[in-house]
């Protein structure tokens, strides 16, 4: 137990199989297919610049919806029994288990031509195709990361000392005051986690939008996908500015969370 | 605060349920329709009766549940010596280790596949193999370990030192001391980090497309490559049993929770 040696094994594994790849995509970006010193794979990387940001701004406002519905969503339950929250966790996590594919197969049964609910919507008059366009991936996307988000959320407010809402009610807090002044600024760390593991995700994904989406809703993970067996090269400089990316994204969420906590 | 909930909360929570399990109720319900499309044509069971004798989706669940089992007991085993060894460094070194281990976590699936891949061509190159069922088990490994890690710690972390100190005061070895007092010790936190590398194998698609060769299927690849076929209703039975074994676990593992909770209360 005193011993650092246990650790050894997988500080080797680390090594191999996590940084070691890492560089071997650093290196492939920088070369071209002789394995030449060259730029040639960011310039053609460039050519992605609209799927890049299309893809971000996906991502953001799945992420802004899944926060929206999840944040008052972790709020009742802490509010309920005991037994009443276990179970309705439990069933939040049913479906996130289920295979990530089969969900989003779902709902290309559910939105396509002829399904229950285009059906439905028919028989009131209304005419549409709901498969095929950006709303269709947004939801798709809420879709698979939504427990994501309330699960850290919860956990979070659900470890918020019962003794400071008892505390501010005492001292003659309504119950909003209660979640604006004490319930809503300790669950900050929640949100920060939620907003990653969502965000994350959905602007690195693929088959979404291959699934749910039209010609032009094509992502920056069904790029990286389609050009990495042809052009290893182009496929790692785009994988490499979007681990940046992200990287930078998660020092900044850091960097928020920790002043919300000294504030 | 009054743990009382109006109606109001109640419908929205109704809502978003209904919101997570419709695509799922809908895709269970066309498992039983005696025709291809969404149009119901009255009720069978034929779907499953094609499911299980299609040879390419029963060796691609079989492949699933094997790597799952593997990946995961060896990520436990790897992830657990890890945390007690990582638990003896201090200060930046330290850090500088756990970040490390939770670079799979944070960087995106697709950048870890296509990294992992990268590296499985060239040593296939160097040592003449092919990517196949070995890379696919390592790669769920990466990713899996972490994870064991993350649950492992705050166990180690909140265990009383002493306790080993007093085992091999007993007369117990290193070794003894480890197996008879510490795993229990951590057991907690072992068990949530072999069921979250479980449960993670079990669902991942995007890193076995990259590591899988040519050959390996497992049930994601399987579904993946159905969904570009022409589309079968067997996917929807294969969704139906899946959604009930899942079930069954979540309400297992529910059970276990509640039973251990009584065990606790009755003990303090």
């Amino acid at each position: 137990m005193k011993s650092r040696k246990p650790s050894i094994p997988y500080i080797i594994w680390m090594v191999v199989f996590t940084m070691i790849p890492i560089i071997m995509i650093g290196f492939t970006a920088f070369t071209d297919k002789n394995g030449n010193f060259s730029l040639q794979a960011f310039t053609n990387a460039f050519y992605y610049t609209n799927i890049f940001v299309k893809s971000l701004w996906i991502a953001l406002i799945s992420t802004a919806i899944c926060l929206v519905l999840a944040y008052p969503l972790a709020y009742l339950l802490t509010r309920m029994k005991e037994s009443t929250q276990n179970t309705l966790i439990m069933l939040l996590m049913v479906p996130m288990w289920m295979n990530f594919l089969l969900r989003i197969y779902a709902w290309v049964t559910l939105l396509q031509d002829n399904s229950p609910i285009d059906m439905m919507l028919s028989l009131l008059g209304i005419h549409s195709t709901y498969i095929g366009n950006t709303g269709a991936v947004i939801l798709g996307m809420v879709y698979e990361y939504l427990p994501f988000m309330v699960l850290p959320i919860y956990t979070v407010m659900s470890k918020i000392d019962n003794g400071l809402i008892e505390a501010a009610q005492d001292l003659g807090s309504s119950n909003f005051t209660v979640f604006r002044k004490v319930v809503a600024p300790l669950s900050v760390p929640g949100i920060i986690s939620g907003v990653t593991m969502v965000f994350v995700p959905s602007a690195s994904t693929f088959l979404v939008a291959q699934y749910l989406g039209g010609p032009d809703d094509i992502m920056i993970g069904d790029v990286i996908e389609k050009i990495f067996w042809t052009d290893q090269n182009t496929g790692s400089a785009i994988s490499l500015i979007l681990m940046i990316f992200i990287f930078v994204f998660l020092i900044i969420m850091n960097l928020f969370g920790d002043e919300e906590a000294i504030a | 605060m009054k743990k009382k909930t109006g109606i109001l909360s109640k419908i929205y929570i109704a809502i978003l349920l209904i919101f997570l399990y419709a695509p799922i109720a809908v895709l269970i319900f066309f498992s039983f329709n005696n025709g291809k499309t969404t149009v119901w044509k009255g009720f069978t069971f034929k779907w499953y009766v094609q499911l299980f004798r299609d040879n390419n989706i029963m060796n691609a669940l079989w492949n699933t549940i094997i790597i799952a089992v593997l990946a995961s007991i060896f990520a436990t085993i790897l992830g657990t010596a890890a945390a007690i060894g990582i638990s003896n460094f201090k200060g930046k070194k330290r850090m500088l280790i756990q970040n490390a281990s939770n670079i799979p976590i944070i960087s995106p699936d697709i950048v870890m596949g296509v990294s992992l891949m990268l590296l499985f061509t060239t040593l296939g190159v160097i040592f003449n193999f092919e990517m196949g069922f070995f890379t696919v088990l390592i790669s769920h490994i990466c990713f899996c370990v972490p994870f064991v890690v993350l649950n492992v710690m705050p166990r180690i972390k909140r265990m009383d030192q002493s306790i080993y100190d007093a085992a091999l005061d007993l007369g117990c070895n290193q070794w003894q001391a480890f197996y008879k007092v510490i795993i229990h010790e951590l057991m907690p936190g072992i068990f949530s980090g072999l069921l979250m590398s479980f449960t993670y194998s079990l669902d991942d698609f995007i890193i076995t497309y990259f590591t899988r060769g040519a050959k390996f299927q497992n049930l994601s690849i399987e579904i993946y490559s159905m969904t570009h076929r022409r589309i079968s209703p067997k996917i929807n039975a294969l969704s139906a049993l899946l959604f009930l074994a899942v079930l069954i676990v979540m309400i297992i593992i529910n059970l276990r929770d509640r039973h251990e909770e009584k065990m606790q209360k009755k003990r303090t």
